[in-house]
């Protein structure tokens, strides 16, 4: 057990030195959020509403977990091709540290990209209203849905061929996160796509945020329960089916 | 017999999809400190064997050991005393070498101090010292092979896979690719080398098996393989054309199979080497045709392994 620990730290300190080596790379993913949150909320903000920006926060959290996705996914599909992870798969240690050091990385990440998002919007003008440890427990419930988005990541990059089908997945993020209660409520949708859009687990990470945050935005009932059975539905699937994909590599 | 050192018996592995098995009674037994050579072309499943003996790879039946241990009940004993060189120097490549080279080390259990002098002795051995601290993404592709040699080899490994070593590196790379394998051999490490280059086999190898269609059809020295094999070769080579295109007819009709021709020199296959030497040189100073050039030679690996596919050729159409 120590030794899968210490395995998974080394593992996860690998990416820690690739921020250092190419802290470009790094600090763009993290600014690229901000960038988007001021785009929707700066210059849709003045038609949509007043209290847009604040509305449109807690969305802009949940769509940066989820633009995690595709960094999960890159590096995966990239130590695939590169051939790294079969040198991983011919040293002494366990399989399960290789997975958790690329969760606790990814974890790392997004964890500090979030910070980078709530701090910009802290700047201009956002607040959490109900108090510290409800704004803790919606923080939570974001890296929670990031965990989960984490084995989608994992299990997507073992399936294509190399780091160029990371570019089908780059496209794709953009309708999923649009298709969502991440900039508008769904109910301002067309029926249909409003229905798609409830159902989306962003949205339901999105409303839970909302009503934990005390930001704006009417909270269908059940959304916190929502947003902890969503991620955990998601990493129900797609745990078992990452973990089957790196065993059929040997096969 | 000496302690072996990799062993497969009757190993079959047939891929997911796949008409043909890659491995169809796969049998090889190497000897503990030698240098053995596993020669063929594209597909005919030399990665997938090096695949099943690292553990990368389940075998569907037959049996394979690596220093002594079962590939699939024991891999981590197997893991423990096994190196890998794979086709793609397998490096990260953002970071440098000796970050790579310490990240391997701590995966192997060195401590921290231990991992960093590790990386330091190797990154001499394999003159990379100076680019050490360079990002992999600048080195040059012998630079990675080496870095990816040296990865391989920080725990001393027993027994060590190198999957075509050389595959896409420039004559230099080649060369220091080639150099650091010597010094190795020399250390008396046992290793596997895969290659379809047959001079590399002939430069590096003890021993080397001929894969072809997932089995070995032949397995021997060098040395012992071109003599069961081949027939010798006498080497003709003339100052110009009409000499050479004169010459073909004379020579051919002293040969034991079909001669051939480049530009200015024909090579004949001959069984009675020195009987046909005579022959042919008097034959031609009878036309009054001189070559420049004459040699008497032991069949390359090359000349080897056209013969085989040949007759296997053969063999499938009378199967048909």
């Amino acid at each position: 057990m120590t030794a899968v620990l210490g395995e998974t730290w080394v593992l996860a300190r690998r990416e820690l030195t690739h921020w250092r080596q190419q802290p470009v790379g790094v600090i763009v993913n993290w600014l690229f959020t901000v960038m988007v949150a001021l785009m929707f909320g700066g210059l849709f903000g003045g038609a949509i509403g007043e209290d847009y920006f604040d509305y449109l926060m807690p969305g802009m959290f949940a769509l940066a977990m989820f633009f995690g996705v595709e960094a999960t996914m890159t590096a995966v599909s990239t130590d695939a091709a590169k051939g790294v992870t079969d040198r991983l798969r011919s040293l002494p240690i366990n399989s399960a540290s290789v997975v958790l050091g690329r969760c606790l990385a990814d974890l790392m990440n997004s964890a500090v990209g979030l910070l980078v998002l709530v701090g910009a919007a802290a700047a201009l003008g956002w607040r959490w209203h109900e108090g510290l440890a409800s704004a803790l427990v919606a923080f939570g419930l974001l890296l929670l849905l990031r965990f989960a988005l984490l084995w989608v990541g994992i299990f997507l990059g073992l399936l294509v061929k190399g780091p160029e089908s990371v570019m089908m997945v780059q496209i794709l993020v953009w309708p999923v996160g649009f298709l969502s209660g991440v900039f508008v409520d769904p109910e301002t949708m067309p029926v249909w796509l409003g229905t798609i859009a409830q159902w989306n687990p962003l949205s339901a990470t999105a409303a839970a945020s909302r009503e934990l945050f005390g930001n704006p935005g009417v909270v269908p009932e059940q959304a916190l329960l929502l947003a902890v059975l969503w991620p955990l539905l998601l990493t129900a699937i797609f745990l078992p089916l990452s973990v089957r994909r790196y065993r059929r590599l040997g096969s | 017999m000496a302690e072996l050192a990799i062993s497969a018996d009757g190993v079959r592995k047939t891929y997911r999809g796949a008409e043909q098995p890659a491995l169809d009674g796969f049998d090889l037994h190497v000897a503990a400190g030698t240098v053995y050579g596993l020669l063929g072309p594209n597909g005919a499943g030399k990665t997938t064997a090096v695949r099943v003996f690292a553990t990368l790879m389940r075998l569907d039946a037959g049996h394979a050991t690596v220093a002594g241990h079962d590939v699939t009940t024991r891999a981590a004993e197997v893991r423990r005393r096994m190196g890998l060189v794979g086709q793609y120097a397998a490096v990260d490549e953002i970071l440098s070498g000796r970050q790579n080279l310490v990240l391997f080390g701590r995966l192997n259990h060195l401590g921290r101090a231990r991992a960093a002098s590790r990386a330091d002795e190797l990154l001499e051995r394999f003159g990379l010292a100076d680019a050490g601290g360079k990002p992999v993404a600048k080195y040059s592709g012998g630079m990675r092979r080496r870095l990816d040699l040296a990865a391989s080899l920080i725990v001393s490994p027993e027994v060590l896979f190198v999957d075509e070593p050389t595959t896409g590196l420039d004559p230099q790379g080649r060369q220091e690719v080639w150099s650091a394998l010597r010094e190795l051999v020399a250390g008396g490490t046992t290793i596997l080398l895969t290659t379809q280059y047959l001079d590399e086999a002939d430069q590096l190898a003890d021993r080397i098996a001929m894969l072809w269609h997932g089995r070995v059809v032949s397995e021997g020295t060098p040395d012992e393989l071109k003599a069961a094999i081949g027939d010798d070769w006498i080497d003709l080579a003339f100052a110009d054309e009409d000499q050479a295109r004169r010459a073909l007819p004379v020579a051919a009709a002293h040969a034991d199979g079909e001669p051939r021709t480049e530009r200015l020199r024909i090579s004949v296959p001959v069984r009675q080497r020195t009987r046909a030497l005579i022959a042919i040189s008097t034959a031609l100073a009878a036309e009054g045709i001189e070559p420049v050039e004459v040699n008497l030679r032991r069949p390359t690996l090359d000349e080897v392994f056209l013969d085989l596919h040949r007759r296997q050729g053969d063999k499938q159409e009378v199967a048909a």
